[in-house]
């Protein structure tokens, strides 16, 4: 059982090359959650979720790259399974943009949506760069993982961590987590498991994730913007206004030059010179 | 499947509708204001009758803003959120100067408070037969014409600091939203131009104004296109039916290109008719609704290409 302490970083270690599918964290978290669910969606795979969303705070993601009919053993590409969560980005995306302040860093370092700050304005949806937070179609504000905040004010660990049966999901104070990850990581490679990863382990996507994985391909694969992808709305701040800006003064100037007085006679005829046109725009 | 690309995969913010206009009239309001501004300054007495025609349109159209923004809302009647912080145990006013929608929300407030008094004082100057305007109602105008150049330009910026495939792949939406702003402003105020006879000689004018506009929406035009390449966004933003939209922005401002000058006889008010000169005549309605169009149609393509 994990100590739970306030201002202590807390997180998740989601070790993929353990993950079953199972599925049992989804159900967890929208037991815990009171989470409605959507409308299953039956396509050509195990993965019915679709998404994370406002409904779907954990997903299991299947990335099964394997031909329909398999002639021989070895035919399948990728059999993947990743049970994705909000990240809790140490730099977010999300807590960037909010113009509410309904985004915040709880005492757990995580970050949370407060329910009745948020006004549904979706600034956030445009930025998350991992596609985790939906407009709730209840509430009608944003919602996503909490890292099951009450939970944690409580001293208990998050639902989906607690229900997982083969510990893929691992819950934490973040500098122990990343101790586990890189133990567990040395011992594939050890067993000649190359292709393990770690992803926002370190600082090199978004700061550091709080929810961080072991992956057993490269992040693109799983839909996972790679370190070089992994960027702040922020970044077009200064470039953004600087063109508007520039515009702006070429604008001002060329309408100043454009609308100079000039020597015109009156435009045209005026027909009835005793007809008054009403005056002011009204 | 593993995608090729690893750029974007980030959900659409489902901003459609409410937000296309409040783009549009925000553009509109902005830049009427912006030229009614800069024909103020200019002094004679029919540039400031076309100046108050430009506050005459920039009220209303703002007018509109905060009704839109807010409906667009998941809690309308929360929109005072944008404003105030209401964490509990805050409850203090909320400014992000890294957030474009924060800073907008401000700016809203602050161009709504300039709008309003200048359409009040240009309503009472014209009531009164007042035909010019005085030191501070032209420096008021130039401090509510920056923040007009902000909120017809911001809404770019506002796209652009988001994740969104298209719009954070570039630094050009500012500027041509304003751009463009400024152009389909042009026109509306050309067009009601002649229709004030003691602004009609400002008119032809606003066919200048337009086409600098226009010169500079269409390098930012290309300048959009240059940024999307390496982003590998182009054929979203123009691909089919997008394309058709950018077509028709394009083909609607066409005809302002067409030189507008015409040879016209004056006639002075005692009826005497002055020696035939070149005038540029300001387009009518058709070609004025075709203008406001292609501002339009671009925000439109923008908006819903990355979504």
């Amino acid at each position: 059982m994990v100590e739970i302490t306030p201002g202590r970083a807390y997180g998740f270690f989601t070790d993929t090359s353990v993950c079953i599918g199972c599925k049992a964290c989804e159900v967890a978290c929208k037991e815990w959650n009171q989470l409605p669910g959507n409308e299953p969606v039956f396509g050509d795979g195990f993965d019915n979720t679709g998404s994370l969303d406002s409904q779907n705070w954990r997903h299991v993601k299947f990335i099964d790259n394997v031909a329909d009919e398999t002639m021989q053993a070895g035919d399948g590409k990728a059999w993947l399974m990743m049970s994705d969560v909000c990240k809790h980005c140490k730099h977010a995306s999300c807590l960037e943009v909010c113009p509410t302040g309904a985004l915040i860093r709880t005492e757990f370092d995580t970050v949370y949506i407060q329910p009745d700050v948020c006004n549904g304005c979706r600034d956030c949806i445009a930025a998350c760069p991992y596609g985790v937070i939906g407009l709730d179609e209840h509430s009608n504000v944003a919602q996503k993982c909490t890292l099951c905040y009450d939970r944690l004010q409580g001293g208990m660990e998050p639902a989906c961590a607690k229900a997982c049966p083969t510990q893929s999901i691992q819950f934490g104070p973040v500098d122990e987590l990343r101790a586990k990850a890189s133990q567990r990581l040395d011992d594939l490679h050890g067993q000649g498991i190359a292709q393990a990863q770690l992803y926002g382990a370190d600082d090199s996507v978004y700061g550091g994730l709080n929810a961080f994985f072991l992956l057993m391909d490269k992040p693109e694969a799983y839909h996972l913007p790679n370190a070089a992808n992994a960027v702040l709305p922020s970044r077009n701040n200064a470039r953004g206004y600087l063109a508007t800006a520039v515009t702006a003064v070429l604008a001002v100037i060329g309408g100043l030059v454009a609308l100079r007085r000039r020597r015109e006679p009156v435009r045209e005829p005026v027909p009835e010179p005793v007809r008054k046109q009403p005056e002011g725009g009204e | 499947m593993v995608l090729a690309e690893a750029e974007h995969f980030v959900r659409a913010p489902n901003w459609t509708w409410y937000i296309l206009f409040y783009f549009f009239l925000a553009g509109l309001s902005g830049g009427s204001y912006v030229l009614a501004t800069l024909l103020r300054l200019r002094g004679d007495s029919a540039a400031e009758a076309v100046a108050r025609l430009g506050y005459y349109v920039a009220f209303p159209t703002m007018l509109v803003c905060p009704i839109l923004l807010t409906l667009d809302l998941g809690q309308p009647l929360r929109f005072w959120h944008m404003l105030v912080n209401t964490t509990p145990g805050q409850l203090v006013p909320i400014f992000k100067y890294w957030s474009p929608m924060s800073v907008g929300a401000w700016a809203l407030v602050a161009f709504g408070l300039f709008v309003t008094v200048s359409f009040l004082d240009a309503l009472r100057r014209d009531r009164r037969g007042i035909e010019g305007a005085g030191l501070l109602a032209k420096l008021w105008s130039i401090a509510g014409a920056v923040v007009g150049l902000f909120i017809a330009g911001y809404t770019g910026v506002l796209l652009a600091v988001s994740n969104q495939p298209v719009w954070s792949d570039t630094w050009a939406l500012g500027g041509l939203f304003l751009a463009s702003g400024l152009s389909g402003s042009a026109a509306l105020l050309g067009w009601l131009a002649r229709h004030r006879r003691a602004a009609q000689p400002a008119a032809g004018a606003f066919v200048r104004a337009e086409r600098v506009f226009l010169l500079l929406e269409l390098v930012l035009i290309v300048a959009f296109v240059l940024t999307l390449v390496p982003a590998g966004t182009l054929g979203r933003a123009f691909g089919f039916p997008w394309i058709l939209l950018w077509a028709l922005a394009l083909l609607c401002v066409l005809p302002w290109l067409r030189s507008r000058e015409r040879t016209r006889s004056a006639v002075a008010a005692d009826g005497t008719v002055a020696a035939p000169a070149r005038v540029v005549v300001a387009p009518g309605l058709i070609l004025t609704t075709l203008a406001l169009i292609s501002v339009l149609a671009i925000r439109a393509a923008v908006i819903f290409s990355a979504q």
